[in-house]
């Protein structure tokens, strides 16, 4: 039976396939799927559905991706994904997705890096509408039978083996450590797990379905994900020597407020539906709309990663004051009453301004994680029967991942890796259903103490870290920044006391060293000592592996599109 | 990029104008209802919170709270930490809902500033405790399946049924409506406003008329509901759950489409 970690878009989407192949799967998460990161994405989904008489079709699609992601994607996945995404967003709809339509068809409104109109919405809660429909439709097979949901499940540890490589050779991605001890390699058997509700261990076996998102506890407080997104399983299959790639890759949204304890995001759907961004000039000559200057194409709808650093750098033009204002007062009633209603009344509540009668002041937070479990076109990981899917995955976004497509890929991603997994089941497998770990091999349940000082990470450890890969891996990195957070993050990681401390260290470090060693600027990776893109070199992606015992950092071809 | 600054430190430089002006504020104390387990006994423990802005939530207090070293309670004996459930803080996934003050109410949705003091926090009493404010709401899920809440065929949209259909998928099964609901109890064929909302998306899109759907949705919602309304503005995605019950209602227990709200 197959197990899927993480209960969001990918996991549910992975669910699903397996169920409508008439297979049985586990579905694991520490919360129900109502509580998941998914439900906060706001814009939409992207699909070149073309609906609106732009002559849109996939390919441009695909183009608008590779090119957003600076050509660092697997241009295959791509291609797969941008093909597959209109039937997606189809099939979504007849399960009751309530997006918005325009007489009989779907409507689909700008956004960002894409000169066509192609994401479908539900005015701003479009994750939050999506995520509804998968909810109820999965709920169909688990009472069927097929799915066997877990939603008080604390991951606690993989649990992998060394193994004859035989059998394993088809497995994609390369794995590097096989020198090291050549004809065995680490496969993965399952995962242990503790049931919040009852402290009882339980042991899940047989091909795993990563889908746990991103890293957000490695920036804590400073990102626009949720809390229980802490990369921590991430981290712990790293240190079992699973390859991450492209982790210097992180995205920082324009648009993002600090609200309490986290980083608040306002809609790129604001400026799609025509917000604008500016700063006031020091000398009073009034506020200049500095991305409609700069960029009169696209104007507002650059890509993330040029607005951001546009951001940045327009606050700290002496010129001009240190704050830069979305203006979204000119936009008509019916936009607010009929497509932002949502996000007008989360900024009243949180930011206390009405953003229809007044600009609102934003800043670039971190929002979401481009690397990640490095994954083949099949969503492969490096390690034998494990997969990955959603954003904890390395896949489709490149060097920077366009809006309303982080949906798409989840949808499609936990999909295209349920298929693959699928293949991988044989008879043996279909039979390990869940087990308690027995009497023999140890304990059976865990006190919440006894626990705490295995999984606890100490709020000073994680607020030292985050300050330190925030020194490092700003908007803008140099070579100076980032050795000075490898030499405090080697400090802090040797006063490392628990599993997750060490861990988190460890891939702070990876994503340290990926943006040391990528020497030039890429979509969201811009490095001030080296500020031109360079393809002859770094058209390739960032693989971190850790073995023995050290933290390294290599670059691995892309594949060329077949 | 000869005007790159030196720092390329993010949030270094944290405009004034975007977090507000940041005043210390005066400690509040905030008590709170523990048990160590569901088979202990509860008891109330207070603890000093000093906010770090004015906005500060009961959330941002938990977490603070939480995050000292050592923890000490008001009278400086020392505790466990606090458990409780969160995730997105941005009152979208509804993980965070207790008794706050009396009300059931998120914790990222309840600021200090707004609240009675001492603060009272208790866990949602209609579930049982797993430990301090941690409650099971295993139930409310069950109940979906048990009254086979999904779609029968294919929704066929259109821009009149999107409406409702999008105001019932902001349910996110937080449990406050059930909380004050004299009706709702675990173990009661009544499964509440929670299982009422998700049902109206199903309704928007299934056939008028007699069906299996219609049939639990008489059982488990109209008969049981007592039209007491104490869910009226308990909601915190504030949704319209007169609007969508009594459209509902029309569709399963009267076969008819409800007149335009």
């Amino acid at each position: 039976m197959i197990t899927i970690a993480g209960a969001g878009l990918a996991g549910l989407s992975a669910a699903l396939t397996c169920a409508e192949h008439g297979a049985e799967c586990v579905l694991l998460s520490v919360q129900p799927s109502e509580r998941a990161q998914s439900v906060l994405a706001e814009g939409g989904m992207n699909a070149a559905l073309n609906t609106m008489g732009e002559d849109d079709a996939p390919c441009f699609h695909y183009e608008d991706t590779m090119k957003g992601g600076v050509f660092l994607a697997d241009p295959n996945a791509v291609k797969g994904l941008t093909d597959a995404a209109p039937d997606i967003i189809r099939r979504l709809w007849s399960l009751g997705v309530p997006f918005q339509m325009k007489g009989d068809d779907l409507l689909l409104r700008p956004f960002g890096g894409q000169k066509k109109r192609r994401t479908a919405y539900a005015f701003s809660s479009t994750g939050k509408a999506v995520m509804n429909a998968l909810i109820d439709e999965v709920r169909k097979y688990e009472a069927a039978g097929l799915i066997h949901r877990y939603s008080s499940m604390e991951i606690l540890e993989p649990l992998t083996e060394e193994q004859d490589a035989s059998g394993t050779e088809a497995w994609s991605i390369p794995y590097t450590a096989e020198n090291h001890n050549p004809g065995k390699r680490r496969i993965l058997k399952g995962l242990l797990a503790r049931d919040t509700r009852s402290g009882e261990l339980v042991r899940f076996t047989g091909p795993l379905i990563l889908c746990t998102g991103g890293m957000n506890a490695l920036f804590s407080g400073m990102t626009t994900g949720s809390a229980s997104n802490t990369g921590d399983l991430t981290a712990a299959f790293f240190e079992q020597g699973v390859q991450l790639g492209n982790l210097e890759m992180l995205q920082y949204h324009p648009t993002t407020a600090a609200i309490c304890g986290k980083r608040l995001l306002v809609s790129e759907a604001a400026r799609g539906e025509g917000g604008r961004l500016f700063i006031k000039k020091k000398d009073g000559s009034g506020d200049w709309y500095f991305m409609e200057e700069k960029y009169p194409e696209l104007k507002n709808l650059m890509p993330r990663d040029v607005v951001s650093r546009e951001m940045f750098l327009a606050v700290h033009d002496p010129a001009c004051e240190d704050q830069v204002y979305l203006d979204m007062r000119g936009l008509k009633k019916e936009t607010w009453e009929g497509k932002l209603k949502d996000l007008r009344e989360e900024v009243i509540h949180y930011l206390k301004l009405d953003p229809a009668e007044d600009p609102v002041p934003v800043s670039p937070g971190i929002h979401f994680f481009m690397g990640g479990i490095l994954v083949d076109e099949h969503h492969r990981s490096s390690m034998p029967f494990l997969w990955a899917a959603g954003e904890c995955a390395c896949q489709y976004h490149g060097a920077n991942r366009l809006g309303g497509n982080s949906m798409l890929a989840a949808v499609y991603g936990g999909h295209i890796a349920c298929e693959d997994a699928l293949k991988y089941l044989d008879d043996e497998a279909s039979d390990a259903r869940e087990k308690q770990i027995s009497e023999q091999d140890g304990k059976n349940s865990f006190s919440p103490n006894e626990l705490h000082a295995w999984t606890r990470v100490r709020p000073v450890f994680e607020k030292k870290l985050t300050e330190i890969l925030a020194e490092g891996l700003g908007i803008y990195r140099d070579e100076n920044t980032l050795m000075h957070a490898l030499e405090r993050l080697e400090k802090l990681g040797s006063a490392a006391e628990t599993h997750p401390e060490r861990r988190r260290a460890m891939v702070g470090r990876a994503m340290l060293l990926s943006a040391l060693e990528r020497k030039e600027s890429r979509g969201a990776h811009s490095r001030t000592d080296f500020p031109e893109r360079n393809d002859d070199i770094y058209c390739r992606t960032t693989v971190s592996e850790y073995k023995e015992g050290r933290v390294e950092v290599c670059f691995r071809d892309i594949p060329a599109l077949r | 990029m000869g005007r790159v600054p030196k720092s390329t430190i993010l949030n270094r430089r944290k405009s004034r104008r975007e977090t507000g002006p940041s005043e210390k504020a005066e400690p509040v104390r905030i008590d709170i209802l523990r048990r160590k387990s569901t088979d202990d006994a509860p008891y109330w423990q207070s603890f000093l919170y000093t906010p770090e802005s004015s906005s500060d939530t009961v959330a941002m207090a938990l977490t603070g709270i939480n995050s000292q070293e050592n923890l000490r309670d008001v009278d400086g004996n020392p505790a466990e930490e606090i458990r409780w459930e969160k995730s997105c803080l941005q009152k979208k996934c509804g993980a965070c809902a207790m008794v706050i003050c009396g009300r059931p109410m998120l914790a990222c949705d309840a600021f200090l500033s707004e609240l009675k003091q001492p603060v009272r926090l208790e866990p949602l009493r209609k579930f049982p405790v797993v430990a301090d404010l941690m409650v099971d709401r295993s139930v409310m899920f069950r109940n979906l399946k048990d009254m086979s809440a999904w779609l029968q065929q294919n929704a066929e949209p259109s821009e009149k049924k999107n409406l409702p259909a999008h105001e019932a998928s902001r349910c996110i099964q937080c449990g406050c409506c059930l909380e004050v609901c004299p009706n709702f109890m675990p173990d009661s064929s009544f499964f509440g406003m929670a299982a009422m909302v998700p049902s109206a998306r199903i309704l928007t899109f299934s056939k008028t008329g007699k069906g299996e759907f219609q049939e639990e949705y008489r059982r488990h919602i109209y008969e049981g509901c007592g039209k007491s309304l104490a869910c009226r503005n308990i909601c915190p995605a504030g949704i319209d759950i007169e609007g969508l019950l009594v459209r509902s209602n029309a569709a399963a227990v009267w076969h008819r489409r409800a007149a335009k709200k």
